[in-house]
């Protein structure tokens, strides 16, 4: 049978077709699981790192144990009901995908520009929020996800706060694209290591936390609520101090950590 | 014993004389991507040597049956699984890293190095030296890239493979690093000075040029 002959050409497509599709959905699947315990794992890491939870020795798993996931429904300020959580279908909240969820229609909420500082356009109705317990099971720390954009990019990361859900444990991002060297020092830690201590809220309630140009005045009264802007980098400095008020005023946490203040977890 | 000298050409020569980015301008996509940090640049160049040595094997193994009418797609299949064989391998066991080259490792598919060797060599050849050619071909693009990732890593970061060489102003120390070593055309700028030295030295890879500028009509020629 020549080469070239119309048969010969369908029956190599066909063989190699089949021989190709097994191959690569063999590897596929094989390796899926691994795959998804890296992705919660690494999703795991991320919130440890960023309420500086994470200490050598000590592996993700171990320490993640003591963290408690919850929903909470963001604009009523309070943890998701059983019946919302049936509604969203959600059964592990490990896996729930809050970025999914913010872009799909009915469990979104559309932000109107006025009050969308950190230039999302639209968040989950329901974000996941950690609760870290201590070992007499009383709220250690809360890390709660914020995001907003930048320069170039949309930062992910977490902020923590400690049990007087007032003083920050930490922040970090764990997804962005600002420029290597200037804005992409929000990854520094050295930077970061301005954040625990700072407070978030004033006495008359609002939000004082933000980053300051030129560097903070600590014999100010003010030192307590902002952190060094990153030098080069005023715009991402910026879209940090957005996004940060953004999430702990109240059409982000604001109304959550202000009942929860009252009630307690 | 006659194939010894031309094992070695087909392995080796790729490195300096027949350079996939020095020569033949293949594949400066990548290098310009993945090479501000040489833990990805590593993965990347062991990536790329394995699909391209492998690829160029099992095309050459079946190119006596490959109809000439769809070759370019029978090659394009099983590159495109060996690449996402990898990747998901990638995922699976190096998913920091694999998260850091994001679509990179899928693009490995329209890498021209890979499609280049095999539609240059691998059709033409037994599978044993098309693998070691693809090897070869890898190797080439290795040092390339490593030479890139070394410079703007060091300069750019003042690190190695993630570990401090230089103390960083930022962290305390003397270097002021060199921002723009970290973003994409300063691999470009860099491929330009490798070019213009190996071109240097090796003057058999300087092209004949096939255009030339011509001067300035003078006023006085247009009456």
């Amino acid at each position: 049978m020549s080469n070239d002959s119309v048969s010969k050409t369908i029956i190599v497509a066909t063989l190699l077709c089949l021989v190709c599709s097994v191959i690569v959905s063999v590897a596929a699947v094989s390796l899926k699981p691994i795959q998804k315990q890296n992705k919660l794992l690494d999703k795991q890491k991320n919130i440890l790192a960023a309420a500086g939870l994470l200490s050598p020795g000590v592996s993700v798993k171990d320490a993640f144990e003591k963290v408690e996931v919850k929903l909470v429904n963001v604009s009523e300020g309070r943890f998701a009901t059983e019946s919302e959580l049936a509604d969203l279908g959600v059964t592990d909240l490990s896996l729930y995908n809050q970025r999914r969820a913010a872009k799909t229609s009915g469990i979104n909420v559309k932000l109107p520009s006025d009050i969308d500082t950190a230039s999302i356009h639209s968040r989950a109705k329901y974000a996941a929020v950690y609760l870290y317990r201590d070992s007499n099971g009383g709220l250690d720390k809360i890390i709660l996800p914020i995001h907003g954009y930048g320069l170039w990019s949309t930062l992910y990361g977490f902020i923590a706060l400690e049990n007087d859900l007032n003083t920050v444990a930490g922040l970090g991002f764990y997804e962005h694209a600002e420029t290597p060297g200037l804005g992409g020092e929000v990854d520094n830690p050295r930077w970061k290591a301005q954040w625990p201590g700072k407070q978030v809220y004033k006495e008359d309630n609002s939000v004082g936390l933000r980053l300051k140009k030129g560097g903070v005045d600590a014999s100010k009264p003010q030192a307590i609520y902002q952190v060094d802007a990153l030098a080069g980098a005023s715009l991402t400095s910026r879209g940090v101090t957005n996004l940060v008020q953004f999430w702990m005023g109240n059409d982000g946490f604001g109304l959550f950590l202000n009942n929860i203040r009252g009630e307690g977890v | 014993m006659s194939d010894a000298p031309k094992t070695k050409t087909i392995l080796l020569g790729p490195i300096f004389n027949d350079n996939p980015i020095g020569l033949q301008i293949l594949g400066i996509c990548s290098a310009l991507a993945v090479t501000t940090n040489l833990n990805t640049t590593l993965t990347m160049c062991l990536a790329l040597t394995l699909v391209t040595a492998f690829s160029s094997f099992f095309i050459s193994s079946i190119r006596k049956h490959i109809p000439t009418s769809i070759r370019i797609i029978v090659q394009m299949i099983i590159i495109a699984s060996l690449v996402i064989v990898v990747d998901q391998a990638l995922k699976a066991y190096a998913y920091g890293i694999s998260k850091d080259l994001s679509v990179f490792v899928g693009l490995i598919i329209t890498n021209c190095i890979v499609m280049g060797r095999a539609e240059a060599f691998a059709m033409k050849n037994p599978p044993v030296l098309s693998f070691l050619d693809g090897i070869g071909n890898g190797l080439g693009y290795s040092a390339m890239l490593l030479t890139l990732g070394v410079i703007r890593e060091l300069s750019g970061s003042g690190k190695l493979f993630g570990i401090e060489i230089i103390p960083l102003v930022s962290d305390g120390g003397w270097y002021v690093p060199c921002g723009i070593m970290l973003l994409p055309p300063s691999a470009f700028f860099l491929i330009g000075l490798i070019i213009w030295g190996l071109r240097t030295v090796k003057t058999d890879q300087v092209e004949a040029i096939d255009f030339k500028i011509t001067s300035h009509t003078k006023v006085k020629d247009a009456f």
